[in-house]
């Protein structure tokens, strides 16, 4: 057993955990933070995608004594309050989700895309970076259309909060 | 329409729980005491067990029980079945071999479970598996249906003879003979319907509890069907009692056929918890997933097409052999028959068909439902052979499919079917106008500059939906009826619950079963709850699988809301004083037709419950029950035209352009219809270029993770243009055809055809992998 201490959704959290244990099964069993899903073993469906140190990370292949010290962001701490994320607003608005469960790795997964590119996306662009997350509902059609949208109102808030600094 | 009504493009209400994480999924499910279960698979493909030695694994850190198939059967856990007879030609019943939920004897598949290890953690779960010993007897395997019917091969069940379960046929064998002998063309084809895995992202999953006090057991299951679960656990596995036994099937990871059976584990997890005192929670991991969940497709067959000198279709003879795999799963037997062979007059006006299935077992998983379920395998046939046909006749394959069309309904095929209504001119002319059909010479040529293949290929499919009258599936062998239930139950206040039979597992009926009852009573979509997936909350249902929530689940809630709406407008013309008959329901509020009078939808709820003041007579209470039993199936059809882009040095395929015109009838709300299309294109798509269940001789499942099976990405996929042109379905009372499965069956002969065009072939084996098209375009050119 090691000792695992971590920041996770801004709150500081710790615990003890077999060496083995993997980082997803860590956040879920330890933490009761289920928004983070298994749906392969093998590191190929990135259902379980979150930030850690603000990188997204599929978490099934890091264990959680490796996490220890980061700071790790998962689904259920990417809205503010009520308020959700871009990304999360427009997976609905999109229709980018249907049996959901893919979504949370998919949404983390956006959400460091968008991040990486602050000069905007394209089609192809995203379908490229999508390659280490699996959805068997949407097609992708509404997925990559999301985050095309995310992309272009969080430039937007972007430049407004540039604005509002210059200001 | 209003805002939020019938036909609105409304945001789905179940979103926020799963942009959030909040989803909840078996997995996610904790009960107090809950312990973790780890199965003993086989790994032998055909063996005969001669020993399991449970000892050592007993002795292991965190184990609480390990527990074997000999133990299950002395405690009167029954056999799976199969829920569906067919009978032989020669009328003998279709050979059911024995399938207990833990082997005993003999292992039939690699996969096939052995062993449950019951332990704190999961880990020590599965440490403690990995330490249970059996002996096995290696046997033959036989993994191929074809291999497995000749003689001498492996002997799989002691019931079925040659491995032979039926030998079934449908329509008029000389008739379609004598059509073929008076030929003026046979187009003739042999057509491979290649394995798939349905690939669920959520893995199966299952929590047992027993309940010692209440003598009660729940199970929670990754299920499309929960009260089928139950039925049939408490029925034939003998598990529980229904009254002893509720079956919770909560948020569910998606589904596509594989999780309308009942599988081993549940009824596992349910016995272990009795006999271990926890309540025993399994989750597969994938590989397990790939192992177990019930396979799709997998069909052989031979198929003559004739022609008369108008080139019009005179007969169809078609000869297929279906692997079932090792065990006959529960609905396996109706998806290679009736879901199958009744449609193989397509879009087609055909005199004479005559089919013959075969179905086999093998050393595999079991073989059932998997998305379309039979409809595919017909459409693929069909298409295939209308392609190759009109390459053979020399003439457009849009008008030798138009010259067939059947264009005057009602139209009564001759393999059962009575088609109500249909355009399919109309879908083929939007596929083709939106392809720009006419301009595919200009861009083949622009391609060839750059050294491309190009290639369009075009699919005119149509399925049977709305599964369906329950007499009739009943005289077809059927073991249960196909009815849909719903229970509306508005409350004091006029906020509604709507119970339905149903179950959502992705279809978004949390939004689409909201927007009905807004447009009947203009309650707001957030003011209507819809309650599904538990047996104690909803009484009895079907569940949701061949495209049936919308014709079948719908058309119940629309049955109660009939009757909730005919009391309402009592109590609203008791209160008014007026005439029953001159009430109508306007932007919430009951009025008097033509005048200013009315009382809102609200107060017409409180006076139901607080009952002050009703016609004389009248119960209290606004809660109405309706079951609806379809008078047909419902007909969805559409044409799929695909574009493909092929590289001759890699032979590597890109789809540039996927168009999709579909009948679906009425449409609740596109934005989820779109979606649904979407979804079923991808995995059709995934069939023709990149999916494939591959068993090694041996039985051994070389592609068991992603890492081997090769899942439909982002980057192999095009955004797709969709679009619909209905004929209202005349059969139910909303005129919904239904649209979950069109896109996985529609869409893969459209880009085999594509395919085949592109690099000048008779035919390329699916999954049209680059290895398999870069042979192909070599062997051709040699």
């Amino acid at each position: 057993m090691s000792d695992v201490s971590l920041m996770v959704n801004g709150r500081r959290v710790s615990g003890a955990a077999e060496d083995r244990t993997l980082l997803v099964h860590f956040l879920r069993e330890n933490l009761g933070l289920t928004g983070t899903h298994v749906g392969c073993d093998t590191s190929q469906c990135g259902a379980c995608v979150v930030h850690v140190d603000g990188k997204a990370v599929k978490s099934c292949s890091m264990l959680a004594v490796q996490a220890s010290g980061s700071t790790v962001v998962t689904i259920e701490g990417l809205a503010n309050g009520a308020d959700l994320h871009p990304v999360q607003a427009a997976f609905k608005e999109h229709h980018g989700l249907q049996c959901g469960f893919c979504t949370p790795g998919m949404i983390m997964t956006a959400t460091d895309m968008i991040n990486r590119h602050p000069e905007g996306l394209d089609e192809a662009t995203v379908r490229a970076e999508l390659e280490g997350n699996i959805c068997r509902c949407t097609g992708y059609h509404n997925i990559v259309k999301a985050i095309l949208a995310a992309s272009k109102t969080m430039a937007k808030g972007a430049a407004r909060a540039k604005a509002k600094q210059a200001a | 329409m209003g805002i939020e009504g019938v036909g609105a493009r409304v945001a789905r209400k179940e979103d926020k729980r799963f942009i959030t994480g909040a989803g909840r999924y078996v997995d996610d499910m904790v009960v107090p005491g809950m312990k973790h279960a780890a199965f003993v698979r086989s790994p032998h493909a055909h063996a005969q067990i001669k020993k399991i030695d449970v000892k050592k694994a007993q002795a292991m850190p965190g184990v609480i029980g390990v527990l074997t198939g000999k133990e299950l059967k002395a405690d009167g856990i029954g056999n799976l079945i199969c829920g569906w007879m067919i009978h032989s030609k020669d009328g003998s019943p279709m050979k059911m071999g024995a399938w207990s939920p833990l082997a005993f004897d003999k292992v039939r598949y690699v996969g096939d479970a052995v062993v449950i290890v019951v332990a704190e953690t999961k880990g020590q779960a599965r440490d403690a598996a990995e330490a249970v010993e059996i002996t096995y007897k290696e046997l033959k395997a036989v993994v191929d249906a074809t291999k497995a019917l000749e003689k001498g091969a492996p002997q799989i069940h002691p019931e079925a003879e040659n491995n032979l379960i039926f030998d079934w046929e449908i329509g008029d064998a000389k008739a379609t003979d004598a059509a073929i002998k008076a030929a003026v063309h046979v187009t003739r084809m042999k057509i491979v319907n290649n394995r798939l895995v349905p690939n669920a992202m959520e893995p199966r999953a299952a929590l047992g509890h027993y309940d010692k006090a209440e003598d009660h057991y729940t199970c929670w299951t990754t299920s499309q069907n929960p009260h089928v679960a139950r039925l049939v656990m408490s029925a034939f596995y003998n598990v529980a009692p229904e009254n002893k036994l509720r079956v919770i099937a909560p948020d569910v990871g998606g589904g596509f056929g594989s999780k309308i059976y009942i599988y081993p584990e549940e009824i596992v997890c349910l016995w272990a918890s009795k006999k271990t005192g926890v309540p025993v929670k399994w989750v597969a991991d994938r590989t397990e997933s790939f192992l177990s969940d019930a396979h799709g497709r997998d069909h052989v067959s031979t198929v003559e097409m004739a022609f008369d000198k108008n080139n019009r279709i005179t007969g169809l003879k078609v000869d297929t052999i279906a692997n079932l795999g090792a065990y006959m799963s529960l609905f396996s037997s109706c998806v290679p028959t009736y879901l199958y062979a009744t449609l193989l007059s397509g879009q087609y006006d055909i005199a004479a068909i005559h089919a013959n299935v075969r179905t086999v077992y093998t050393n595999t998983a079991p073989v059932d439902a998997y998305r379309g379920a039979g409809r595919p395998e017909a459409t693929y046939l069909l298409e295939r052979t209308m392609e190759a046909a009109a390459r053979e006749l020399g003439v457009s394959p849009a008008e030798l499919r138009r010259k067939n069309f059947i264009t005057s309904f009602p139209h009564q095929t001759p393999v059962i079917m009575n088609y109500d209504a249909g355009d399919y001119g109309a879908s083929l002319d939007a596929a083709m106008k939106t392809s720009d059909y006419a301009g595919f010479a200009k861009r083949k040529a622009a391609a060839a500059k750059k050294g491309l293949l190009r290639g369009i290929g075009m699919s005119c499919y149509i399925e049977a939906c709305g599964i369906a009258p329950s007499a009739a599936v009943g005289s077809l062998g059927a073991g249960v009826g196909l009815w849909e239930s719903a229970e509306v139950r508005v409350n004091a206040v006029g906020t509604i619950e709507v119970l339905t039979g149903s179950h959502s597992h992705g279809q978004g009926h949390e939004t689409t079963f909201a927007q009905l009852v807004n447009e009947r009573f203009g309650v707001p979509i957030d003011s209507v709850s819809i309650v599904h997936g538990d047996t104690d909350k909803v009484q009895m249902g079907m569940g949701t699988y061949g495209s049936r929530s919308g014709a079948v689940g719908m058309s119940a809630i629309s049955k109660a809301l009939d009757k909730v709406e005919a009391k309402a407008k009592k109590i609203a013309a008791h209160l008014l004083e007026a005439d029953e008959g001159d009430i109508v329901i306007e932007n919430g509020a009951l009025k008097v037709a033509g005048t200013d009078k009315n009382v809102p939808w609200f107060q017409v709820a409180l006076a139901a419950y607080t009952a002050h003041n009703l016609p004389a007579g009248m119960e209290p209470g606004l809660k109405e029950t309706a079951f609806y039993d379809p008078s047909n199936f419902t007909f969805p059809a559409g044409c799929y035209i695909c574009e493909v882009e092929i590289d001759p040095e890699t032979g590597t395929t890109e789809i540039v352009q996927f168009v999709a015109a579909d009948d679906f009838g009425n449409i609740i709300n596109p934005m989820i219809v779109e979606g649904q299309v979407h979804g079923g294109i991808a995995q059709g798509i995934g069939q023709a270029l990149l999916e494939g269940a591959h068993y090694d001789a041996s039985g051994q499942l070389l592609t068991a993770s992603y890492m081997d099976y090769t899942m439909p990405r982002a980057g192999d996929l095009p955004s797709f243009q969709v679009s619909t042109s209905n004929t209202p379905c005349p059969g139910n009372p909303l005129g919904i055809k239904g649209c979950g499965e069109a896109g996985a069956i529609g869409s893969p002969p459209a880009v085999i055809n594509a395919i085949t065009d592109a690099i000048g072939v008779a035919d390329i084996a699916m999954p049209a992998s680059p290895s398999t098209v870069w042979a192909a375009i070599r062997a051709a050119t040699k």
